[in-house]
């Protein structure tokens, strides 16, 4: 069986903590994953934890672009978390600034951030479906 | 002894007390026997230093010929000695003269002794002088050598510490850093700021990090370029990254070179940025609880 990155359910939140060196087949694997536990979970937001990873390229990048755009359509918001300062630079140097993305410096003011995102997406009405 | 050996070797040999001793005091006679800088006794050691290695370098029956292909440079020893020697002289502040004159000094004891050595005849002679003299300009150039090296460390060594100095990044806040830039912004010196800042944003776990670029006097298309990679790196990892300080004269180049910095939050100086960073943080975690408080209600 191949390697697969675990996905934790917090509440209305999945946590993604990235602890290998991400590939592409994995990132695409991660992809998939992920998506089919949103739906699965009726999810709200996704937090992504890259904190371990010590090289992101361009197609990583993407794949991480395509994430929470996906999460989006599927009504949940997604924050990156942990980047190092080192491939923050890489990413910016390669053009990737991954417009889209909401990022956080670590999982505690990740989660926060999630938080008030679900809140202004919800607007004035609340969070209308029971929860999970 | 033929006639291609050199009295040199063995004038070093025999009498290098009274070699030591001339040349200390042709040291005084130039006037480099200075208390203030060099001690008597440490004077006194590195010449004695000096006439034992070249007794090393150099046996009683060396060849003239030999003492012409002389290379200081190629011996270690030579060159660490030397190295001392000019590195404590450029502590104390010696001037670049005096550090030559210290081993050109010994040219005329070492000569005059030549000049009995030979008896009278003119042609041995100057077949003598010329190569004790190629000997010690050897010696010469390796001391200016190691001068002009020890001077480029410590050259090196304050750019660094001027580059560190730099770039500060202060605290003003919790969760609220500051950098603020004075001066020329170069390419190298962009590439510092963007590091530093990125480290402490880790560091100290700051969210909000201000570039005040008041000192800065110009901004040309490359460091307007680098502040926004920075700030766009700054995103990435999770901070905003606040731009203060922008001059009317580097507004108005900005906007004729056509750089977008739309995506970028700027205030006109580093107290409405601060002010702004605090409004925005209240503003958060206000949201934050209303989060947390819908949370206990689902």
């Amino acid at each position: 069986m191949t390697e697969r990155i675990p996905i934790l359910k917090i509440g209305r939140f999945l946590l993604v903590s990235i602890q290998v060196e991400l590939d592409d087949e994995l990132a695409l694997a991660l992809q998939d994953d992920l998506t089919q536990a949103i739906s699965r979970h009726r999810a709200r937001g996704v937090l992504i934890d890259i904190s371990s990873l010590e090289i992101v390229d361009s197609f990583i990048g993407r794949v991480i672009g395509n994430i929470a755009a996906m999460s989006r359509v599927l009504d949940a918001q997604t924050v990156l978390v942990g980047m190092r300062p080192a491939v923050a630079i890489t990413l910016v140097e390669l053009g990737v600034e991954l417009a889209g993305v909401q990022t956080a410096l670590d999982v505690d003011r990740g989660l926060a951030m999630l938080g008030r995102l679900v809140l202004a997406a919800d607007g004035e009405l609340g969070d209308v479906r029971p929860a999970i | 002894m033929s006639e291609e050996t050199s009295m040199i070797g063995s004038i070093l040999h025999e009498d290098g007390q009274g070699l030591l001793e001339d040349w200390l005091d042709q040291l005084e006679r130039v006037g480099m026997r200075r208390q203030e800088l060099i001690e008597e006794g440490e004077l006194r050691q590195q010449c004695r230093d000096v006439l034992a290695l070249l007794r090393e370098a150099i046996p009683p029956e060396t060849s003239r010929e030999e003492l012409r292909s002389f290379d200081a440079t190629s011996s270690l020893e030579a060159r660490e000695l030397l190295d001392e020697i000019s590195h404590q002289r450029v502590r104390v502040g010696v001037p670049p003269r005096e550090n030559a004159l210290f081993v050109f000094t010994l040219k005329r004891p070492l000569f005059r002794r030549l000049f009995h050595a030979v008896e009278g005849d003119a042609e041995e002679l100057i077949e003598e002088i010329w190569t004790a003299n190629h000997v010690v300009d050897q010696l010469g150039l390796l001391v200016i050598e190691s001068y002009q090296r020890s001077r480029e460390g410590v050259i090196s060594r304050q750019q660094e510490e001027l580059l560190e100095l730099s770039t500060p990044v202060v605290r003003l806040w919790d969760g609220i850093v500051a950098m603020p830039l004075i001066g020329t912004l170069d390419s190298s010196r962009t590439q510092v700021v963007m590091e530093t800042l990125l480290e402490k944003i880790v560091e100290t776990g700051a969210d909000t990090a201000i570039l005040d670029i008041t000192g800065v006097s110009t901004v040309d298309t490359l460091v307007a370029q680098h502040l926004l990679k920075t700030v766009a790196a700054a995103r990435l990892m999770g901070a905003d990254c606040i731009i203060s300080g922008i001059r009317p004269q580097i507004a108005q180049t900005i906007v004729q070179l056509g750089l977008d910095l739309s995506s970028v939050t700027t205030k006109a100086t580093l107290a409405d940025a601060f002010g702004f960073a605090l409004a925005r943080r209240r503003g958060r975690n206000e949201a934050s609880e209303a989060a947390d408080e819908l949370d206990m209600d689902l």
